[in-house]
């Protein structure tokens, strides 16, 4: 394209300019990037949770525990397939700001109804083998750099060892990734049992029941069937998908996702004022050179052209240091946070996402002085001056 | 109407409507002018002088009548195609230049090449022989806003002449000038003229650049007029 010298000389011809709205344009998309990739982070636990699968939680509400022989109970339910069970109990490493989330689950059934957790047989089954053995998710053993055969001290706010202690010596057995970049494996599992029987309350309690049903049309009547058997028992429940409780959860936080969309919205429409107003004055400012571009027999259509391509350059050019930024950002930050918000990534999907919303907003910047520099008549722009 | 004719003009009304006035500019103008000429337009501000270049130019479309090049009509050209029979036919200098601010002397030459499929490298020596021309080879990579009148006017005649063109349309081109430098100005679109056959059409307040021309046509209230042209006969001699 011969113009694009030309585009690119009209683009910098005032440095400032330039520099301020294309630092406009880099702070939206750092915005977008970073904030997008945070709200997907929040999300990744909706999206990656099994069509299939539910959870039982104590109907006053998810902390309280559920009686141990209501496991069984669901399993005899009409529609169930795998049935597990877990129990909350959080730890840290070494000293309190380093939390390690910690579940003690029943070392039978847990992978089954993970399915989207990949493990080693033989390191499963030395798990099995080993009552303090503890399976550890890739990425919070890349996190504290834990290798098999490690003995690894957790200990316990809440709960104390039958010893006095408040740490439980636990030894990793293996390490179980995700079939999904994204299914999050920031977490550790040890023995349901150990557990009760080494904490000093003990007790025949688990936290929650997580299980699959044999197809996800019927999600909605196995979760009423198994409400309905603890009606009125000692503790009644409260079924769900475990992508419904996700998302209840997550917005216990507040309404993120609008949240994320209010301010999303607000950067974009401040930028799209802001350099579809640039463009305006940059295009108006060159109505005599486009006059005479025009006689000099440079086409209408082409002009049309040269001014849309400068608007999609200008937002190319922030955008993409923008998304660039976020992408560093996010990097950086998923570091600090790998604990809490173990998918916190700048995906390829957001990007292909960024790269749209800069094509929309050069066209859109660029779509008004182009069309006026197309209707632009040669004799009365020279007129004006 | 001869083969020697490369512009003709039949009955060429030109009229605007300004509110609800219909103003004439032309009613029946009737001109031809040969390929060599070197035409000079007078006439009192207001008379129609750019409204006539626009139409020989193709900027500007006839109300009625005929406008023709070289044996084919131009008054019924779509704008685009206009744009396509500028860019190959004429070339255009204007009073006050006209150049892009944001491009050097050499950039701003090229830019009627950018309409031709020449290459990179024929662009660019095409610009050089065209600098050359207008004696401004070492000021090729100067901005505008470096350079003076008289040199920013050679600029555009080099800009007018690099894609060859067979006319060379000039509204009021020394009307921003002084004198020498309008002379200087006036010798080159002469030598344009002599050396290299390009037809020229000029419009000028001046009667002193009048005189560089091989004829002269006096314009008032759309009207050519006749006048005595001894001055011209004595230069051209
Ligand atoms: N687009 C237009 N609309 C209305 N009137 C015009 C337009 N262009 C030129 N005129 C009028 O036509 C007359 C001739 O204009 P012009 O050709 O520019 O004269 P000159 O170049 O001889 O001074 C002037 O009175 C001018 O105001
Ligand atoms: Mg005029």
């Amino acid at each position: 394209m011969k113009d694009l010298y030309l585009v690119y000389k009209n683009l910098t011809r005032k440095k400032l300019r330039l520099f301020l709205t294309s630092f406009a344009i880099f702070i939206a998309f750092l915005i977008f990037g970073a904030v997008t990739a945070l709200q997907g982070a929040l999300n990744s636990g909706v999206e990656m949770s099994a069509d299939n699968r539910l959870v039982v939680f104590n109907k006053i509400n998810f902390t309280q525990s559920l009686p141990y022989a209501y496991v069984n109970k669901v399993s005899g339910i009409d529609g169930v397939k795998d049935v597990t069970f877990a129990n909350w109990f959080g730890g840290y490493y070494q000293e309190p700001a380093n939390q390690v989330v910690t579940m003690a689950v029943d070392p039978d059934t847990y992978f089954d109804v993970y399915e989207e957790l990949q493990v080693d047989t033989q390191q499963k089954a030395n798990w099995l083998q080993n009552q303090a053995g503890v399976m550890v998710g890739e990425r919070l053993a890349t996190v504290n750099n834990w290798k098999i055969g490690d003995r690894i001290p957790i200990s316990s706010n809440i709960f104390s060892n039958k010893d006095g202690g408040q740490t439980w010596d636990l030894v990793v057995e293996g390490i179980f990734t995700g079939k999904d970049p994204q299914v999050d494996t920031g977490y550790m599992v040890f023995h349901y049992k150990y557990f009760m029987e080494t904490q000093s309350w003990g007790g025949d309690y688990v936290g929650w029941i997580v299980l699959t049903t044999d197809d996800p049309a019927i999600n909605e009547q196995v979760a009423k069937a198994i409400d309905e058997n603890f009606a009125n028992s000692q503790a009644e429940t409260d079924t769900s998908t475990e992508k419904a409780f996700n998302k209840a959860f997550i917005e216990q936080i507040g309404n993120i996702g609008l949240i994320i969309f209010g301010v999303v919205f607000m950067a974009f429409f401040t930028i799209l004022v802001l350099v579809g107003n640039t463009m305006v004055l940059a295009i108006r400012e060159r109505t005599s050179e486009i006059a005479v571009l025009k006689t000099l027999g440079f086409s209408s259509p082409r002009i049309f052209r040269m001014i849309l391509t400068e608007s999609c350059l200008l937002a190319f050019l922030g955008g993409l240091l923008g998304l660039g930024a976020a992408y560093l950002a996010v990097g950086a930050l998923s570091k600090m946070m790998a604990r809490f918000l173990p998918n916190l990534v700048l995906g390829e999907d957001i990007i292909l996402q960024a790269l749209g919303y800069m094509l929309l907003l050069g066209l859109i910047t660029g779509i008004a002085p182009a069309y006026r520099a197309l209707r632009l008549n040669i004799i009365t722009a020279f007129a004006r001056g | 109407m001869s083969d020697d004719n490369l512009f003709e003009l039949k009955a060429v009304a030109k009229r605007f409507k300004k509110g609800k006035e219909t103003i004439s500019i032309f009613d029946d103008l009737n001109m031809h002018i040969k390929r060599g000429d070197f035409l000079a337009i007078m006439g009192p501000s207001g008379s129609g002088k750019t409204t006539l270049l626009n139409l020989l130019g193709g900027v500007d479309q006839p109300t009625s009548g005929e406008v023709s090049f070289d044996g084919a009509r131009i008054d019924s050209l779509s704008e685009g195609q206009l744009a396509t029979w500028r860019a190959n036919n004429i070339g255009f200098i204007f009073q006050f230049y006209n150049l892009m601010p944001m491009l050097n002397a050499a950039k701003n030459v090229e830019l009627p090449l950018l309409l031709t499929n020449l290459s990179g490298k024929e662009r660019q020596q095409r610009v050089e022989t065209a600098l050359k021309l207008v004696g401004l080879a070492d000021r090729a990579k100067h901005m505008p806003s470096e350079m003076s009148g008289g040199q920013l006017q050679r600029v555009a005649i080099a800009r007018a002449v690099v894609s060859d063109p067979k006319l060379l349309l000039c509204d009021e081109p020394t009307g921003d000038l002084d004198r020498n430098t309008a002379d200087e100005i006036l010798e080159m679109l002469q030598l344009l003229n002599r050396e290299f056959g390009k037809t020229i059409v000029m419009v000028t307040h001046d009667p002193a650049a009048a005189r560089y021309a091989t004829h002269t046509l006096h314009l008032d209230k759309g009207q050519f007029v006749d006048k005595d042209e001894p001055v011209l006969q004595e230069k051209s001699a």
